[in-house]
Order: C-alpha cells, then structure tokens, then sequence
C-alpha cells in the first residue's frame, strides 16, 4: 500500500524537481506570459462551453426518464448512455471529416460545408462524450427525490417555478456537483478532440511544447499549472458540497409519481431525436461511411497489430491496478481511519492528474529515477494503472462491503493464519468485483490516448494513436478502421457500466 | 471437575476515554461444562467472548486454557492457535462453499480420507443429510444455524464459544434448537460458553450461568441458583418478574408490608428482600390473619395455567402468582403469605 501511493506520488514530485530546474527569474518567466493567460482563458471557456451545454442537454434528459410517463424511458437512457462509448478523439474525427473539400458531407450530398474546428469543435466533440456522467448523476438524484417533498411544497402553496428553485435545484446539487466534476476532469485532461481541434488548452499546448521544442522545463510548468488548476477546482467542489446533506428524513415508503407529458410527448421525441443523431448516428454512420471507403486500401495487418499492441499494455495494467486497489480497498473498508482515507485518496489523485502531466511526471520519474525503464511498455503500464486505479478500486470496495469481516474471524477460529484467512474466506467474495475493475481499467486503457502518446516507446503504435495520427493528417479512411474497434471496444465498457449503473 | 478455561479479572476499554466495557470479569468453565454469560445488550457480554477466542486484544487480566495464558496485556495467541471454536450470532457461513465446503473448512490439517470421513460425522450429527450441496443461501435459517454449529465442532476444539446463536431463529424453532445442540455438545463432550440476553434460553441450556451488568459480573452460579437466591436487585429483576420490599431485618426474620417473613441469612437492620411472586399465595381476610398488613387486588392477570394477581399494601403493590384456581377477583381484601423464605439482597 505504501508502494502504491509512492508509485502514484513519486513521478508528481519528479515533476517538481524538474520544474525546480529553473532558477527564479525563468521560472517567473515562464509562469507569467501573456500566452499562459491566453492558455487559461482557453480552457476555462471550454469547461464552462461543455458544462453548458451538458447542464441543458442533460438535466431535462434527466428529468423526462426519471420523473414522467414517457414512453421507451428504458431504451432513451440506454441511447442517453452509449455515447461514453465514443471517444474525443473519434467525435473529434467524425466532426472534422465531415466538411471540407473532401468530406462527408460533399461526398454524399454534393454541397460542400466549412470543415469544423477551434472552440466550436472542442466544444461539441467534448461535450458529445462527457454529457452522459452528468445525465446519469442527474437521473439517480431525480429517481432519489421523494415526491412527497413536492407534494409537501405545493400544499404550502407554491408553484411549478419555485418547486423548481426551491426543491429541485438544492436537492440535485450534490448530483450535479458529482457530475460536473467528473465532466470537468474530462475537459481539463482531454488531449485527442482539442489537439485535432487545434484548439490550445493548458493540455495541448504541454504537448506541442513535449513534442515540439523539447523545453521540457516549460513543459513541467505547465504540467503543475493544469495539476494546480485542477486542484482548485476539486476544492471549488468540496467546498460547494460541504455540510449538503438532502436525504429523506422520516419513515414510510416512498411512492412512485410521474409527471404527465400529454401534447409535449412530440417536443420531447424531437429533442432526444437530436440529441441522439448528434451523439451516436452521426459519429457511428462517419465511421462505417469511411469504414467503406477503406476497405479497398486498408492494411489490416497494421490493425491487427496495433490492436494486439493495445491488448499488451491495457492487460496487464488492468492487473496491475486491481493488485494495487485490493489492499487499498481492504484497509479503507475495514480499517476506516484518517491514514486510510489519504491512501484511498492517492488513487483519486491519479485518476484527476490530467493524463498528459501524469505522462510527462513519468518521463521525468524514469529518466531520473529509472533508467533503465525509459522507453519501456513498463512504464506505460505503471502509468495506466495509476491513473485508472479509481476504477478499479470502485467494484472492489463494493464486493468488500458485501463480505463481513466475520467471515476472515470465522477462518480465524477455524485455525487460518491472517493472511490465509483472507484468501480463503474473503478473496473468493471479491471475485466478481475484481472482474468488474479490471474490465474497466482494461477498456479504458485501450482508448486512451495522451499517455500512451508521451511514454510509448517508439515504433510503438496503438488504436487510438493510429486514429488520432490519421486524422491529424485528414487520411480519413485510413482512419476507419481503428475507429471502428475502438467502437465496438468502448460499446462493451459502456455495457459494463451500464449493467452495473442500472442495477436495483 | 477440572477447570479448562479460566478468565481472570479480565477488562477492556475500547478507546483510552471510554468507560471500561468489560470491567475485571472473572469465571471459570469446567470440561465438558455448557456455561452461560447472560445480560442486556451492552453489558460486554461479547466483548469478553471476542477476548477469549482471540479477536479482541485485552487492556488488563487474562485468560489461561488448559492452564496456559493465552491472553493477558503482553501475550496474544492467535485466534487460529488457540483452538477454540466460535459460533457467529449471524453465522458467517462462506458464502463460496456449499455445506461440506463450510464444514470441512477448519479441517485442512487432515488428510483428504479423514477430512471426509469427519465431515460426514458432523453431516450426520447436525442431521443436515442431503443438504451437503446446498450452498448457504438455499438453506434455511435452522439449517444454516446447524452448519455453523458443525463446522465449528468440527475440527473438535476444547471448547466452543456460542454469541447469541439462536437469536435469528423463531421462538418454536429456537426451543427445540437449543434443546438438540445442548444434546449435541454433551455428547461429544465439549464445554460451550453461551452469550445471550434472554434469561430462559440461558436458565434452559446452561449448567451454571454469569449474570453480567455494564461490564461486570454480579453473580455466578447454576441456573436455580441465580434465580432462587439472587444476591443483587439486578439479578432479582433481569432473571424473571420479582419483588422488591424494604424490611426490617432480625436475625432470620424481617417485618414488610404484609408482615413478618422468613429470610435465607440472618441479617439485623433495614435490608432489601426479593420474593418471587409464585413464593407468594394469598388467603381471604378474616379475623386471625388480618393484623393490619391486608391489601386490596387492584389487577387480576388470567394466563391460563395461572394468575398474576397484583396487590395494593399499605406503601407499595406486589405481584402473586398463583395456580388458576384461585377465586379472587379485582376489589377483593385478601392478605399475602409467603410460601418461601425471602432472598436478602446485598
């Protein structure tokens, strides 16, 4: 457990010794110019963009599947849900390859349009992606909000605005907060839609800068400006949060009530109909459109292979993480204390360091600490797994909760010494959870992107890489194909998630 | 007999600011002995139980087996090496294993023959045949109680410590239960050591019985001791509906409401005495018996097999017990005769 929380706090401390580098008066240099305003204003505006439109997307989405008698609620949050299932970067590519002299849209429909990019495309290719964490928050606080509190309201005379403002808004809060966080983290980390955006965040600029002029001091200072940044806003939330506490008080069971939508049924339709054209129909009808242009040129060869690639990392990374969360998990749900809570704490850490500065600390890490690791798939894995370890860290504490710890005395009693006890007697109960983490963990290493950028060795190349270096060179059929199986891959995660989300 | 298991001014507090929860709780347990600790619930009943099988460490005291600490405030034997068995108020069956996985658990020391063999004895003596396959959730909560029982019987430890066993069965089921693992244990010879609240179940199974009370024990003794000649008014009132007098005591007689009485142990000077309502019956006034100290019935309480009368004196109420066929209704004048001696209580 110690040797987890070094291996997610070291390579950060890396990160400072490298930007410690600079002597004082570079280092007041290079965090005050003008371009790191110009680079903050960028971000902020595409957090609060894709907060924006997710808020207005999701909440009546939210409130129509959670709270009315529309019918099909089922398969409109399955279709609310999948488009977890698209990456940036593929939303990314679908929006850029849509226009142009050679897009989509001139090849089906023989009218050319502007090709999309800069804030308007981040903003959508983000939002497209990140919308359905706030949905389904916002959906579990309105299936969680007693109707007999409107009840209550209405019998004190008030009307359908002030319910909204008075009852709605403060008990959805902590949803929402818990939502936009994550949408947040998203936006502050996301590399893949905003580099192909060619929209310049605190993300892309860190990696131009890595990339580019190899002045990896300034490339460290940015990386702590984003991980500061970051940190400010996890605060913003906790503080948000502090001392909102909006369960039921009383007894009795709580009773169903919908709304009646009536005439608005038409209205509603129409919307989801949109949102569900733009988030799903749209990015999966591009793929299998450029799907059918490349079949006649595409070298499966380098499909398979950098499918096999993704296989070689993500695997043992899912493995890694949950032999890291097993112990993690243990001691917090057994032996709750303050040490406890700050080393289940470290795993939230890497999962909000924004992946390219979580990357970079690697490099730094390695290069100093390790050398002989530099330009290896082990530090690649070593990353994945910090950085998805909440992941899988969530499934596990569950299981654990499921298995009292009278079962380990029992063992005990039985003549098992502490550590056979576990195994025998609580082990077998965190099988199922232990599946569930590293199925996530796996799956989201296979689409990710930025980190696997900074610490692939090279010649290295996997399906996101290949999508993303594709359609950074607008060889969009090439890039098809790789699309294609990170889909149908990101599908399963969504499945996943979905099943066990949707549970009672 | 000889003593198998002795606990030793035993205490524990929980946190250094705490009060104690188990105060220098001292007993003995003989072999072959089913010895019961009885109190409400917080009184540290469990606690002591988790200091003797070894999950809970203990601040002061100690417990020896078989005349060796096993516990005290600078030695700790593992709970796996001090071969004690344990059964769970809610069972804590592994839910991965079927019965013979559960019941053979603790046997990993045999060989596979053996392990077998045993596992189908304790199949047998927990009469649980054709249930071997059945995994905890499709059993019942008699069978699930049984498969505790025998896999902690199993691995034939020198004694079994039982933490409310029977509290998750029904009252009908509870009975019998109890009655056919009270047979179990005395016939495979192991001494038991029960932790309950409910004064019944521990007069009913145990040979003799701990009354504790916020930590302490306050008496020890077989179960008609403790319940005929309780030594404090706790005991008096936790074992069963009582009756509590000041008197006057004199020698082996005193002076109560309802006039003199008969005392266990000469005593001179105000005391408190416990009787039991059925050591009490009650006769109708007439001349003779009436020399000031009559009551009127102010309740009369028709069960059955008998009655509960309860009796207005001059400064306080008692409760009769008598058979049903006593005559007397609500209003009526009668006085109210010990049958017994009364117990003083110190």
């Amino acid at each position: 457990m110690f040797a987890t929380s070094i291996l997610v706090a070291m390579p950060v401390v890396y990160l400072l010794i490298r930007a410690m580098d600079a002597d004082t008066a570079q280092a007041i240099d290079l965090v005050f110019r003008w371009r790191n305003l110009e680079l903050l204003w960028n971000t902020l505006a595409l957090t609060a963009g894709v907060l924006f439109v997710s808020t207005l997307v999701s909440y009546p989405l939210a409130w129509v599947t959670a709270r009315t008698d529309l019918p099909f609620r089922k398969t409109v949050t399955t279709l609310a849900i999948l488009p977890l299932a698209i990456p940036g970067y593929v939303m990314a590519y679908t929006l850029i390859s849509l226009g142009g002299a050679n897009g989509t849209v001139v090849q089906l429909f023989g009218v050319e349009v502007p090709r999309i990019s800069g804030y308007l495309g981040a903003l959508l290719s983000v939002s497209s992606y990140s919308f359905p964490y706030l949905y389904l928050n916002l959906r579990a606080g309105f299936l969680g909000l007693d109707p007999a509190q409107e009840e209550a309201a209405r019998s004190l005379g008030m009307n359908t605005r002030q319910i909204f403002f008075k009852i709605w808004v403060p008990h959805l809060k902590p949803a929402y907060l818990s939502g936009a966080l994550i949408i947040v983290l998203y936006v502050l980390g996301d590399f893949g839609a905003v580099s192909l955006m060619r929209y310049e965040t605190i993300s892309y600029a860190l990696f131009m800068q890595y990339a580019g002029s190899y002045d990896r001091i300034y490339a460290a200072w940015l990386a702590l400006m984003l991980i500061a940044l970051t940190a400010t806003l996890l605060l913003a939330e906790a503080r948000l949060l502090k001392g909102v506490r909006l369960s039921r008080v009383g007894t009795g069971a709580q009773r169903h009530r919908s709304s009646t939508l009536g005439s608005w049924k038409g209205v509603v339709f129409t919307g989801i109909g949109l949102i569900v054209l733009s988030s799903l129909v749209v990015p999966i009808g591009t793929v299998l459109f450029w799907m059918g242009k490349s079949a006649t040129h595409a070298g499966w060869t380098d499909v398979a292979t950098s499918l096999l690639n993704s296989v070689r990392v993500s695997a043992p990374a899912a493995l890694l993480a949950c032999v890291m969360a097993i112990p993690l998990a243990y001691v917090s749900v057994r032996y709750p204390s303050r040490l406890a809570s700050f080393f289940e704490r470290i795993a939230w850490f890497g999962f909000a360091t924004p992946p390219l500065a979580l990357g970079l600390a690697f490099i730094f890490f390695s290069l100093s600490a390790a050398p002989w690791l530099y330009q290896t798939l082990v530090v690649l894995v070593i990353a994945y797994a910090v950085h998805f370890l909440a992941e899988a860290l969530g499934p596990i504490r569950s299981a654990l909760y499921q298995a009292p710890p009278r079962l380990e005395e029992a063992a005990r009693s039985l003549g098992y010494a502490p550590f056979a006890a576990f195994r025998r007697a609580t082990l077998p109960l965190l099988r199922n959870g232990t599946i569930a983490g590293s199925a996530f963990v796996f799956l989201s290493a296979m689409k990710e992107l930025p980190i696997t950028f900074i610490l692939a060795p090279v010649g290295f190349e996997s399906l996101a890489m290949n999508v993303w270096g594709y359609t950074n060179e607008a060889m969009f059929a090439d890039a098809a194909p790789f699309a294609l199986i990170l889909l149908l891959l990101s599908s399963l995660f969504v499945g996943f998630l979905f099943t066990r989300e949707l549970k009672p | 007999m000889s003593v198998l298991l002795r606990v030793n001014a035993l205490s524990k507090r929980f946190t250094p600011e705490s009060p104690l929860v188990v105060d220098e709780v001292s007993f003995d347990v003989g072999q072959n002995e089913i010895f019961a600790i009885l109190g409400p619930s917080g009184c540290g009943k469990t606690t002591t139980l988790r200091m003797i099988a070894g999950f809970e460490r203990a601040d002061k005291g100690s417990v020896e087996l078989n005349s060796q600490v096993v516990e005290c405030a600078h030695a700790h034997v593992s709970p796996d090496q001090r071969g004690i068995g344990f059964v769970f108020q809610e069972y804590a069956l592994f839910p991965h294993l079927d019965v013979v996985g559960n019941i053979g658990f603790g046997l990993h020391r045999l060989s596979n023959a053996d392990k077998t063999r045993r596992v189908a004895e304790m199949v047998e003596l927990a009469g649980l045949g054709g249930l071997e396959s059945r995994k905890p959730h499709e059993l019942s909560g008699g069978q699930q109680q049984r498969v505790a029982l025998a896999r902690a019987l199993a691995p034939m430890p020198k004694i079994i410590l039982l933490d409310e066993p029977f509290s998750n069965l029904d009252a009908v089921l509870r009975q019998s239960t109890r009655q056919e693992i009270r047979q179990m244990l005395k016939k495979a010879g192991i001494s038991a050591i029960l932790v309950t609240h409910d004064q019944e179940e521990a007069l009913s199974f145990a040979d003799r019985i701990a009354v504790m009370n916020q930590g302490r024990v306050e008496q020890v003794g077989t179960p008609e001791d403790v319940y005929e000649t309780p030594r404090t008014e706790f005991v008096a009132l936790f074992l069963g509906r009582t009756n509590l007098i000041k008197a006057k005591a004199r020698g082996m007689e005193a002076w109560t409401d309802f006039g003199a009485m008969m005392i266990d142990r000469p005593m001179n000077g105000d005391v408190t005495l416990s009787i039991r309502p059925e050591h009490l019956t009650l006769e109708r006034v007439n001349e003779s018996n009436c020399n000031g100290c009559c009551g009127t019935i102010l309740n009369r309480e028709f069960k059955g097999h008998d009655i509960t009368y309860t009796i207005r004196l001059a400064r306080t109420e008692c409760l009769v017990h008598t058979d049903n066929r006593m005559p007397f209704v609500a209003g009526d004048r009668v006085v109210v005769k010990p049958v017994e001696p009364a117990v003083v209580l110190s």
